[in-house]
């Protein structure tokens, strides 16, 4: 036997043994939780997008001498499996996460992946918006999250175009035509016999989004989490509303190349536009486009769409530091810090009546005063009940049939049997 | 250096001392152990990685289906009831026949021309084979994604290339992830353009293993290129071309990203469920929706069953079809 299969066969053996190994490594356990009330090296917050925690992670980090580490996600869309990861697996997860609406409406259900946040932190119940407040809560009562930021409802329209078209530009002026639904389709078909047949907004499901929002009653579910998306009389409101603006619609759904080049192209003048919506419309936009666009009232008043908490996952081994630590961000002062790094709107009420945010201008909207409109517009949401699968009640069963609807593809009887057919089967849980 | 030399020196060959003897049966029996087993350690490593990351997990898979299996909650035993619910399901059959739609869509045209391709570039006649060879490959080196969300644009409703060019002909524009047709039509043109250099290349290396002699032989007794390629090239090529059907099989069957991110990533994909996959819907039972992992656990093995009779089929159908 030569010495070259020799070292082969050795080196196979080797890896061999080396695999196995690992292998049984992987599955060890290491669970070693620490003495309660020992202060830890560092904590580990995970956020999506931008919620304007840079600085004041540093500032905590000085004040108590605790490392943290703050994880960003760009994507929400990347954001959820990691969490589904860390809580399928009961390992990985940061002692702080933000969790946005839709996720934490997910995850209420199986609340024991979470620390009951009220034996950790003073009681705050009174300092923020109510309705925001008691969405944090799970069903057996325990306190989930600390709220963040809202999606407040806002239109942003095009000013040239709507000047073009002989409607007024100013944005006092375009908040009065529309005082409610019925006016903003007036308003849009107006726009379309003077743009000569033009689109007026993106699309149906952007009004459905918008009706949906304003919180009139039970949504897909009620109060006991049953589903009743077929009989709802909200969803009725949002369906009929949407499907009698397909007149108006450029049928460009939200976030496909039809929408994001369409603001460039401007085949639609209006959009609904939630505070964190801005960034991304001045994005589609593109420079060239800087000081054409405004921002408006919603009609029928206020509406949320998005917005977070910040919460605790029992697998924490250090769940009252990390509660302090979540508590230590949402408190006035920071929300009204990252309001200006990042633009998150602020839920606690003393934040809401700060002057720095009250006295805000954005300059891409043509210096729109966004703080006192999305402030006041928070105001005025009415608290809603979101049952545990909404999000995907809304994105796989009432946006589909909508599109459906408005695309040609189906009728409006065809396409309500589509939705209340596949609410029952997305909304089960 | 004489003969008588070399006898004279010491034998080597003296009576053996016991020792010696044991020593040498020893080695023979190593030997014998060597070749036996040796083998099995050389590719024991594959089988062990793919023990971990291959059959665990597809066992594992197994076990789930039978459960009802909240991925961040409860999971209770139900047997066989995620597979009974499985035949009844509407929107499983409607992602077999799109799964299917899409597959005859993109293999049957991608084979014949990759076999018309890898056959003009085994003539000897072309000049820069390599470049040529190197060229039709490239395709297949670029992502996925970045494929599909050129074809995306591409097949836009408004501002696409497509309906642009249709706009010459007096065809109005065509709502491409409006219709099963088109949304097929334009996720099959994907999945052909990366796809086919790729069999070419496997196509062309079958076919240059094929003796040259033959062609030598036939080209003396007559025989034209048409009826060589027919009567030569196609037989010996038989079962490079079992392995390429079967390879576009599974390709086909698992086919996820092109769909999904033609609808700009709804895993329904199409308002109406037009393009949506087997695997799309496999994630979307499996891991969009957190409390029916179980049931997406089972449309895997559904998946996993259908390659199989599927490859079966194929390998069936071109064996017989070759004879």
């Amino acid at each position: 036997m030569s010495v070259t299969t020799r070292r082969t066969r050795l080196a196979a053996a080797a890896l061999a043994a080396i695999t196995a190994v690992s292998g049984l490594a992987a599955c060890g356990n290491d669970d070693d939780k620490p003495a309660a009330g020992e202060k830890p090296a560092k904590l580990v917050v995970d956020t999506f997008g931008e919620m304007g925690y840079d600085e004041l992670v540093k500032q905590y980090e000085k004040d108590t001498g605790i490392k943290v580490e703050l994880r960003k996600t760009a994507q929400l869309g990347e954001y959820r499996p990691k969490l589904v990861r860390y809580l399928a697996t009961g390992k990985g997860a940061a002692d702080v996460t933000a969790l946005e609406e839709g996720i934490l409406n997910e995850f209420k259900p199986n609340a024991r992946n979470w620390a009951d946040l009220t034996p950790l932190v003073a009681d705050h119940s009174k300092e923020f918006l109510p309705w925001k407040w008691e969405l944090g809560k799970a069903p057996d009562g325990r306190l989930i999250g600390l709220p963040t930021d809202v999606g407040s409802l806002a239109v942003c329209y095009r000013k040239d175009l709507f000047q073009a078209a002989g409607l007024p530009a100013e944005r006092d002026q375009v908040s009065a035509l529309w005082p409610d639904w019925k006016g903003f389709h007036d308003a849009g078909l107006k726009y379309k016999q003077g743009s000569g047949g033009k689109a007026f907004i993106d699309s149906i499901t952007a009004v459905s989004n918008g009706v949906l929002f304003q919180g009139n009653g039970d949504l897909f579910y009620d109060k006991e989490d049953n589903i009743i998306a077929d009989t709802s009389p909200a969803v009725k409101n949002a369906w009929d509303t949407a499907t009698s603006m397909a007149d108006i619609s450029a049928k460009a759904s939200t976030w496909s190349p039809e929408w994001s080049g369409g603001f460039k192209q401007g085949t639609f003048a209006a959009t609904f536009c939630p505070s964190w919506m801005l960034g991304i419309v001045s994005d589609n936009s593109g420079p060239a486009n800087k000081g054409k666009w405004d921002v408006a009232s919603v009609p029928g008043g206020g509406g949320n769409w998005g917005g977070s908490w910040l919460a605790v996952p029992a697998q924490s081994k250090y769940p009252s530091e990390a509660a302090k630590l979540a508590e230590y961000l949402t408190n006035a002062k920071s929300q009204v810090e990252a309001f200006k790094l990042k633009g998150p709107l602020p839920t606690n009420l003393e934040a809401l009546k700060n002057d720095a945010f009250l006295s805000y201008t954005n300059e891409y909207f043509s210096n729109a005063p966004t703080g006192k409109i999305f402030g006041e517009s928070v105001a005025k949401i009415q608290p809603i009940h979101l049952g545990p699968k909404h999000q995907a009640v809304k994105e796989n069963a009432l946006e589909p049939a909508l599109r459906a609807f408005e695309n040609g593809q189906a009728d409006k009887a065809k396409a309500w049997e589509q939705f209340t057919k596949d609410a029952k089967t997305q909304g089960a849980f | 250096m004489s003969l008588s030399a070399t006898t004279a020196r010491p034998s080597p060959a003296a009576p053996p001392s016991p020792d010696v003897d044991r020593r040498r049966r020893r080695g023979r029996l190593l030997n014998r152990l060597d070749v036996k087993y040796s083998p099995y350690l050389y590719i024991a490593p594959f089988f062990l990685i793919f023990g971990l990351f291959g059959l665990y997990p597809m066992l594992r898979t197994a076990w789930m289906s039978l459960h009802d299996w909240d991925m961040i909650g409860e999971h209770t035993f139900i047997g066989f009831d995620n597979y009974t619910r499985l035949v009844s399901d509407e929107y499983f059959w409607n992602a077999l026949v799109n799964t299917f739609g899409i597959f005859a869509l993109s293999t049957i045209p991608q084979l014949l021309l990759a076999l018309f391709l890898a056959n003009l570039l085994n003539r000897t006649l072309l000049r820069a084979k390599t470049f040529f060879r190197m060229a039709i490959f490239m395709p297949n080196v670029v992502s996925v994604a970045a494929v599909a969300i050129v074809f995306g644009m591409l097949f836009q409703r408004e501002f696409g290339l497509f309906n642009w060019l249709l706009s010459f002909v007096g065809v109005d524009p065509v709502d491409w992830d409006g219709h099963r047709w088109s949304s097929w039509t334009a996720i099959s043109s994907m999945v052909n353009w990366r796809w086919t250099g790729y069999n070419t290349l496997i196509l062309l290396a079958g076919m240059q293993a094929i003796p040259k002699d033959l062609y030598e032989a036939a080209e003396i007794d007559g025989a034209s290129p048409w009826r060589q390629f027919w009567q030569i090239t196609l037989p010996m090529l038989k079962p490079t071309f079992i392995f390429v059907v079967i390879l576009s099989t599974i390709g086909g069957m698992q086919l996820f990203t092109e769909p999904l991110l033609f609808g700009n990533g709804n895993i329904i994909g199409g308002n109406q469920r037009e393009f949506q996959t087997l695997a799309m819907y496999m994630y979307e039972m499996g891991i969009v929706n957190l409390n029916t992992a179980g049931y997406g656990a089972a449309v895997a093995w559904a998946i996993f069953m259908i390659i199989i009779v599927v490859s079966l089929f194929n390998f069936l159908l071109v064996r017989r079809s070759a004879k």
